[in-house]
């Protein structure tokens, strides 16, 4: 284990070598140049393989190629270019390809802005590309969250067959941060149904997701639903700091969770009672432990960079059971810790028993 | 005794949805026995498009991936990246690589991308039931060009092979038919030497295969092969756009 201080964005692209990554397809966009910049130098050292594509939908079918014939391959990108992956995207969860899609978003909607954003959240967990089609979706919170979750994400993307997504933003990317670099690992794990040629197996492995024979589509769709339950039981994670005796309940992934933090840390030692539910997998989300807070009378604000859609998520977990109110910066520009710290000082004030 | 004619192992013992006369299923079948003469299929890997012969994963005997509309090219890199020893093909119409597929083409050609690719030119979309295709004729008239291709408001046919032999990176492009048994013998040559070009690792390779469509066309299978003799061929001249160096794929 080694302790370095690395940019966002390249304690990603490390992590996920360290992680046995080595294929990489990408396509050059602001601002998440850093990872196939690293990518380029990086690879050779490992035996892997960068290229740079002509596009991110090229981009996103060699990923379909290279992780259809077994191999650990990520590609990465921002928000206009995570909108061209999405037939790629679309056809890998239709095929159960594994693959790990990072989105270092920016400010929508169209060519949008250069600075961070939550605006890409109903893209990555409400579908995006076309059909009845989930992605497990990680929203890291720090440089650290950067290089385990990237780990995770891989070996997750492949015990489900599943694409993967990391939603991070310009912020989270540029920032410098203290890491603890796992060893590096070499990963070959079997893959009976990869396209490698037969080289003696009896019938050929076919990846693909047309399904235009009978009933066929209606019993993959019911595979992959079955799928998707299994990894909304196992699969969710979140962090809670200083809930249980909490009145107020804030709501935040990514970088805007970081401003709240602050925030209650400073509202704490003026005693007063908020605690932070910070979602680590959008999808599947933490429904139940909201709904759980929620009947425990706790109120909820939401803080997104965005105009509200997480929100959506955490009013659907509560389920009419408590008060949810949302907090939010239009696209491109971050909450500063005031401004949060006085919307939960007169969100408590008003509720009474703060 | 010496077996002169059998069933190619690298071709499924499956009966194809192919319309009656389309040489979709010839051009299959020259695949095949290209594959069984290199003595390669156990480590080939195909790509499928969109298109007609979207099912040709189903009549191959080799491990296939099928691919989004025109990408073929580009899941084919990604494929060949993964396994370098393995021979990797991608079979794409007209629609798919000429039109929403180009970009995709033209850079994994450029790039010199040791795959081969087999291109169907038939001028028409014939899987979405007969729209104009990147390659009609002028004058020809599809669902979508009722009165005839007008060149004025729609432009020109695109030539794939000539377009391509503009670029540093292919080893090898040539132009065949198979309208008539001579032209399927040179079309299965260019097809193995296509193949082998690949095997002897020099790059890219494409054949374009011009190929009949009797259902979209609305002529018989008889005068469909007149067709691209007749008018086919005069458009788009058969021959080596690109001679690869050193490989025989040839049994000549
Ligand atoms: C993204 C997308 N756009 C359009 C289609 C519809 N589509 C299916 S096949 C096809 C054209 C195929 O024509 P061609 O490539 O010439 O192959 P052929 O059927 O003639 O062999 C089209 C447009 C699709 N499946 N996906
Ligand atoms: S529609 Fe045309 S190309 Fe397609 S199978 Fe029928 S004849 Fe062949
Ligand atoms: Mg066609």
């Amino acid at each position: 284990m080694e302790r370095v201080m690395m940019k966002g964005n390249e304690a990603l692209a490390e992590g996920a070598i360290r992680a046995g990554c080595r294929f990489f397809f990408g396509y050059p966009i602001t601002p998440q140049n850093e990872i196939p910049e690293y990518m380029a130098r990086r690879m050779p050292e490992v035996g892997g393989v960068f290229l740079q594509a002509e596009s991110e939908v090229s981009a996103i079918n060699m990923v379909y190629g290279a992780g259809g014939a077994g191999g650990r391959v990520l590609t990465s990108s921002s928000s206009p270019g995570i909108s061209l992956k999405q037939e790629g995207v679309s056809y890998m969860a239709g095929a159960q390809v594994p693959c790990v899609i990072v989105n270092v978003a920016r400010g929508g909607p169209g060519l949008g802005g250069l600075t961070p954003s939550q605006s890409d959240y109903f893209q990555a967990t409400k579908g995006g590309g076309h059909g009845d089609y989930r992605l497990l979706v990680y929203a890291p919170g720090n440089a650290q969250e950067m290089v385990d979750l990237i780990g995770l994400a891989f070996d997750k993307a492949e015990a489900y067959r599943n694409p993967v997504m990391i939603l991070s933003d310009a912020i989270m990317g540029q920032m410098m941060e203290p890491v603890v670099l796992p060893p590096l690992r070499e990963v070959a794990p079997d893959k009976p149904w990869a396209t490698t040629g037969k080289h003696g197996r009896s019938t050929p492995n076919v990846i693909n997701s047309l399904g235009i024979v009978g009933e066929d589509l209606e019993r993959i769709n019911i595979e992959l639903q079955e799928k998707y339950a299994r990894m909304a039981a196992d699969e969710v994670r979140y962090e809670a700091d200083g809930v249980e005796d909490a009145d107020l309940v804030v709501v935040a992934y990514g970088t805007s969770s970081r401003v709240v933090r602050s925030a209650i840390s400073r509202l704490r030692q003026e005693k007063m009672k908020v605690g932070l539910l910070r979602p680590i997998t959008l999808w599947p989300f933490p429904q139940q432990v909201l709904a759980e807070l929620a009947a425990a009378g706790k109120r909820f604000l939401v803080v997104e960079m965005s105009t509200g859609q997480m929100v959506e998520d955490v009013i659907l977990s509560v389920n009419d059971r408590s008060k949810v109110t949302f907090f939010g910066k239009l696209n491109g520009t971050v909450p500063t810790v005031k401004e949060v710290y006085d919307r939960i000082r007169s969100l408590l004030s008003e509720g009474g028993e703060g | 005794m010496k077996k002169i004619f059998a069933y190619p192992c690298a071709l499924a013992k499956k009966r194809t949805h192919y319309c009656p006369g389309c040489t979709h299923g010839i051009i299959h079948r020259l695949v095949a026995e290209a594959i069984d003469d290199l003595e390669i299929q156990e480590r080939t890997i195909g790509i499928a498009p969109v298109g007609c012969a979207v099912l040709a994963y189903e009549y191959f005997d080799v491990d296939f991936q099928e691919a989004a509309h025109g990408r073929a090219p580009a899941v084919a890199t990604g494929v060949k990246r993964v396994h370098p020893e393995a021979i990797v093909f991608s079979y794409q119409g007209d629609g798919d690589l000429a039109s929403i597929g180009m970009a995709e083409i033209i850079h994994a050609a450029t790039r010199g991308e040791n795959i081969t690719v087999i291109f169907v030119n038939n001028t028409v979309y014939g899987m979405t039931g007969g729209q104009m295709a990147p390659t009609t004729l002028p004058g020809q008239k599809t669902t979508t060009s009722p009165y005839g291709r007008d060149t004025a408001t729609v432009g020109y046919p695109i030539r794939v092979c000539e377009l391509l032999a503009t670029l540093d990176g292919p080893a090898y492009l040539e132009r065949v038919s198979v309208h008539d048994p001579q032209h399927i013998i040179k079309a299965g040559r260019a097809i193995r030497k296509a193949f082998a070009t690949q095997v002897a690792g020099k790059g890219f390779s494409l054949v374009e295969v011009l190929s009949s469509c009797p259902t979209n066309w609305g002529m018989t299978p008889t005068q469909s092969l007149n067709h691209i003799k007749e008018t086919l061929v005069p458009y788009y001249p058969l021959g080596v756009y690109r001679a690869p160096e050193e490989v025989t794929g040839d049994d000549e």
